[in-house]
């Protein structure tokens, strides 16, 4: 259903294509209502950010003055410590750490298993089909756009009959079913991209499925691979329903502990713990976002719809 | 066993049989390899969604049964309130973040496309809310919308001093507060999409339209974007899925409240298979949020394949 309408946005979204409006004159009054424009809406962008960042350093005195934009009088970096360290969900009072631990187990595991699994998927619909597996390809497709609601019920039952459910490979298997059907889709479009000639060199030469997959797919699908890791990171470390439902107490991931932390405390609420605790579960997929740049816009691009 | 499939295959490849005919052999290995695909499209998205729907015919509780009674959930589904509600919640909530996600989405990429200098760091700036999660954005907008420590507070201090704006305290206006917040979250990918679109756009059409003397602004408007129809689809598609399962945002922003004033669908299902442990009444409600789904795949496949009727008559 989508694969066509997704394609065209795909390949060009990487935005190195010369920009193409009308041509710049000098500084008109339209260019400065230009970068008015883009100004206004930067500031409304970072706004967030900002008061993240300067209401996680300031006192809860200081907080109670209301004065949400301003910089801290007085910078402190306990509320940070208070995060990561003591805050407190329930009875627990252990801060944010075993969520960012559960969260780094859960995202170092489930993003390989994902990606190698719809890699061959990729690999076996573009070069190996076989009766049905259009169809198969069809329903992960359809599988893009069903309410995660549908499945999920079935889904506790049947891991919980297996004694997986609330278990951290339990919840590997959910990102990994929920992971496939945009990963298999960039697989198998990037697989599909490829000179079929190459394909057909390896067979002459007597190469089978595991051999051309391993020996020629694996060390050419590197860059759709990256693209494929960006998007699974933030996509697993970003989870919440999943998290909430599949993880279990044990497992329990730093969205979903950051959660509660903040609906949940009693008393006098610490906004500025909050705000340290939410730049803190923010981290990792910003500095991802970050540090792979153009490739995330790729990545999302092709990915969007996991949504 | 893979041995034996290669040599086969390859015994098949040399000896008379045209290479097409290979490649559609079947292959052990392939099946072998894709198994986890055949289970998770068979098990999950068929066996799955097939198990939601039996069991939404019956008055299952905590755990699933097969006492059949009927239509009664869907019944008692539509009967309830708070079903009627979220279902307008979710509608009202489609449309609003839609229209602003669209609107905004591609009022960016417009600017983005006037060869503004330091376009990078613009992008970046627009895009990073999209690389946190859901409930980061609900707990910042949330903090934010504080009507006694929020931005209501700030403006209020800077002399504006019956100055309004605390959404989430209020049951007709908390929606537009979560909508505000979604579209800060989602707006960058729409206009990353579309830049991405308008710079597919042939250069001839803006030197034409340049020549007819037709503004920017129009040129924009009523030529360039009819033409740009996929990336347009793209972003509404991935905005429409997102809209269906709005859930997180609303967690972490006001649990659904005030009153039901946010409750919505997807919460709904959760909260009858959890906490309500009504599990007969949470499946109705899910094989329900699928309907839409459903609806716009069968449309698509009418469409496609009047297209292909029509093209087969043309020729």
């Amino acid at each position: 259903m989508t694969s066509e309408a997704l394609s065209p946005a795909t390949t060009g979204a990487s935005g190195a294509v010369e920009p193409r409006g009308a041509k710049p004159k000098k500084l008109t009054i339209g260019r400065v209502g230009v970068y008015a424009f883009l100004v206004i809406a930067a500031l409304f962008f970072l706004m967030p950010l900002w008061v993240m960042i300067v209401t996680s350093l300031k006192g809860l005195p200081e907080i109670r003055l209301g004065q949400l934009f301003n910089l801290p009088a007085q910078v402190t970096f306990e509320p940070w410590l208070k995060a990561w360290d003591t805050a407190c969900t329930g009875r627990d009072c252990n801060g944010l750490k075993p969520g960012f631990m559960n969260s780094l187990k859960i995202t170092l595991l489930s993003v390989p298993v994902s990606i190698v699994v719809a890699m061959i998927n990729g690999y076996a619909l573009s070069f190996w089909k076989y009766k049905g597996s259009d169809l198969l390809f069809g329903i992960l497709i359809f599988g893009a756009f069903v309410p995660y609601q549908v499945v999920i019920y079935p889904l506790i039952i049947g891991l919980s009959k297996v004694g997986l459910f609330a278990t951290l490979p339990g919840i590997v298997i959910v990102h990994t079913i929920f992971g496939m059907p945009i990963l298999t889709l960039l697989f198998r479009n990037f697989f599909a991209s490829l000179p079929p000639e190459l394909f057909k060199a390896a067979r002459v030469d007597g190469a089978g499925f595991w051999q051309i997959f391993f020996q020629i797919m694996l060390p050419m699908s590197v860059p759709i691979a990256i693209v494929a890791v960006i998007l699974q990171t933030t996509g697993i470390w970003n989870d919440f329903l999943f998290g909430t439902v599949f993880a279990g107490r044990e497992n329990m991931p730093m969205t979903v502990q950051l959660n509660n932390i903040v609906t949940t405390t009693t008393g006098v609420r610490e906004y500025n713990v909050n705000m340290a605790a939410t730049i803190l579960t923010a981290a990792v997929p910003l500095a991802v976002y970050f540090i792979s740049g153009k490739w995330f816009v790729r990545g999302i691009a092709a990915g969007a719809v996991k949504g | 066993m893979s041995q034996y499939a290669q040599s086969s295959d390859a015994a098949a490849l040399v000896s008379t049989s045209p290479p097409r005919r290979a490649r559609r052999k079947f292959n052990v290995m392939s099946i072998v390899g894709t198994t986890p695909m055949i289970l998770t499209a068979v098990g999950v998205f068929v066996i799955c969604i097939i198990f939601s729907f039996i069991w939404s015919f019956t008055n299952s509780k905590l755990f699933p049964n097969f006492n059949f009674v009927g239509m009664d959930q869907y019944n008692r589904l539509w009967a309830s309130d708070r079903w009627r509600i979220s279902v307008g919640n979710v509608f009202l909530f489609g449309v609003c973040s839609l229209v602003a996600n669209m609107v905004f989405g591609y009022l960016l990429a417009v600017f983005m496309d006037q060869r503004i200098k330091q376009e990078d760091l613009f992008r970046s700036i627009f895009l990073y809310p999209f690389a946190m999660s859901l409930v980061v954005t609900g707990l910042v907008w949330q903090w934010m919308f504080d009507p006694n420590l929020g931005i209501q507070s700030a403006v209020r201090q800077l002399g504006w001093t019956d100055f309004q704006f605390a959404p989430l305290t209020n049951q007709a206006t908390a929606i537009y507060g979560v909508v505000l917040g979604g579209v800060w979250n989602g707006v960058g990918v729409t206009m990353a999409i579309l830049l991405a679109g308008l710079r597919g756009v042939d250069a001839e059409i803006w030197k034409a339209a340049k020549i007819d003397g037709i503004p920017a602004w129009r040129t924009y408007l009523f030529i360039v974007l009819p033409m740009m129809k996929g990336a347009l689809l793209t972003a509404f598609i991935l905005q429409c899925t997102g809209v269906v399962r709005v859930f997180d945002i609303v967690i972490a922003m006001t649990q659904g409240g005030p009153g039901v004033a946010t409750q919505m669908p997807a919460i709904y299902v959760i909260q009858h298979i959890t906490d309500r442990v009504n599990v007969g009444q949470g499946m109705a409600a899910a094989c329900t949020m699928l309907l839409p789904v459903l609806a716009v795949i069968v449309l698509q496949g009418v469409l496609q394949w009047n297209a292909k009727r029509k093209k087969e008559k043309a020729i």
